[in-house]
């Protein structure tokens, strides 16, 4: 007279497809770190010399490169995103007896990561 | 109350997840995909302009703070990740292999930047 | 005239035999009204009478008819027929539970969970006497727990949630809104108490925000929410009794 478990499939994220958002969700955050390790081994490079700097930038002009950055972008924007919808589910703030909708939280975290986005740009290209 | 320490893993990771959200998309766009397919203007990421811009103390805590809160935002997520893509017993090691990678990823980064 | 009629398949399982779950097909009749605990009554009363499965109140707020329908937790009662006509209904029992026998589960993990996290009123000098009169609540203080307050214990959220599938240790879901329920109910005196277990490595860390606790909830509790501010909250304490660990609560 024994209870029967259920085993767990291995592809359990693929039977819905929140679970899979979940799971590249996830993943992003793999992308975003092999971004910032570009980042900063442009960064290395910089300081080696203008030699070692352009070899760098012209090794970031290759197809795979772009490629790889086209795909790390879309990988970004799904966490920023996701970020942005879900924070101020850890946010409860209370006004009386009602709570601050959660697009009051939302809509500033786009409109500050627009204006912060901006700024870099300007700071980065301007001559 | 230290109950568990995961609440400075679980900082870390706010905190990168914040940076990563804010910065991270459009220094892609910079360096990745417009500077390389010639989008911006002439000599907008040229070697004097860059050097200038980094060898700046705040512009390298800027930078300092780009690389090293997404490396802890990737090593929790990464962490449990794993795990739930089945990989079990090894809680421990996954621990220390992905902590000590970001904490490996900042200090390299505190180097160079130190140093630049 | 034929009476239209939907084919349930029901997952079933005999104890006593031990072989492998398997589902068996029944043709139950359509009504446009109905539920799928309306057709799972007719196949007990007139077609097979060993079908085993918990129902109370059929409307919703008892959390006794939990199962799987076509994959996602919902409680029978709440799920109509008409949703999925023509097309046949799996029911399976709900996730992530070991099986008991056919529909029915064993709980005794969830039990075991939700009084772990002891879901009452905790006072730390004992209640006031009677003659002193009630607690008294704003409804402003009573907004801040309400929605945790709502769960029927469904289980539905435990078996949406992959966590607990794969690490059967967590928590889970409604007992940690349970928890929080408690903990911001200005009447409660128990939140360090209740710490123990919540911001323990199976409690409240465990969680990965897949969310989905808070999708399948039937009284919109949103244990998802009440997860991710309970680690804000443990954050912030973490901190403070790191840096002023002189400090009192």
């Amino acid at each position: 007279m024994k209870p029967y478990v259920r085993p767990i499939s291995a592809g359990w994220w693929l039977k819905r497809s929140s679970y899979l958002l979940f799971l590249l969700r996830e993943l992003s955050s793999v992308f975003v770190a092999g971004y910032v390790v570009l980042f900063l081994l442009m960064i290395r490079q910089l300081a080696q010399g203008p030699a070692e700097y352009e070899a760098f930038m012209a090794a970031l002009r290759s197809p795979l490169a772009i490629l790889f950055h086209i795909v790390a972008l879309a990988f970004a924007l799904l966490h920023t995103i996701t970020w942005f919808n879900l924070t101020p589910k850890a946010m409860a703030v209370w006004r009386g007896e009602e709570r601050l909708p959660a697009a009051m939280m939302i809509v500033p975290n786009y409109v500050g990561w627009v204006v912060v986005s901006g700024v870099i740009a300007w700071f980065v290209l301007r001559g | 109350m230290a109950k568990s320490n995961e609440p400075i893993w679980w900082s870390l990771f706010s905190a990168g997840g914040v940076v990563a959200a804010f910065l991270v998309p459009i220094h892609i766009v910079l360096t990745g995909i417009a500077g390389p397919l010639g989008w911006l203007p002439a000599g907008a990421l040229d070697y004097g302009k860059m050097a200038d811009l980094v060898a700046h103390p705040v512009v390298r805590l800027y930078c300092f703070v780009l690389i090293s809160l997404p490396l802890f935002h990737w090593a929790h997520r990464f962490r449990f990740t794993l795990v739930d893509l089945g990989v079990r017993g090894v809680d421990l090691l996954l621990a220390v292999v992905c902590y000590g990678a970001a904490i490996a990823g900042t200090l390299v980064a505190a180097g160079i930047l130190w140093t630049f | 005239m034929a009476n239209k009629t939907i084919r349930l398949e029901i997952l079933r399982y005999d104890p006593e035999k031990g072989s492998a779950p398997r589902f068996q097909n029944y043709e139950a009749p359509y009504h446009e009204e109905w539920v799928v605990l309306d057709a799972i009554n007719y196949i007990k009363d007139q077609m097979d009478g060993t079908l085993a499965y918990r129902w109370s109140c059929r409307m919703g707020v008892c959390g006794s008819c939990g199962m799987m329908i076509n994959g996602t937790p919902k409680l029978s009662c709440a799920a109509f027929l008409r949703d999925y006509y023509p097309n046949p209904i799996r029911v399976e029992p709900l996730a992530n539970f070991p099986i008991l026998r056919d529909l029915v589960i064993q709980l005794d993990d969830f039990m075991k969970k939700l009084v772990s996290i002891q879901p009452w009123i905790i006072r730390k000098e004992g209640e006031k006497p009677v003659k002193e009169g009630e607690y008294l609540q704003t409804p402003a203080q009573h907004a801040r727990y309400k929605d945790f307050s709502m769960c029927i214990n469904c289980m539905l959220c435990y078996a949406a949630c992959p966590v607990y599938g794969l690490e059967p240790h967590f928590v889970g879901p409604a007992a940690i809104a349970l928890a929080q329920r408690y903990n911001l109910d200005s009447r409660d005196e128990g939140r360090d108490i209740r710490q123990e277990v919540v911001s323990s490595h199976d409690g409240i860390w465990q969680c990965t925000f897949v969310g989905e606790c808070s999708v399948v909830c039937p009284k919109h509790v949103d244990p998802a929410g009440a997860i991710q501010q309970a680690k804000l909250a443990s954050t912030m304490d973490w901190y403070k009794s790191l840096l002023w660990p002189w400090g009192g609560k």
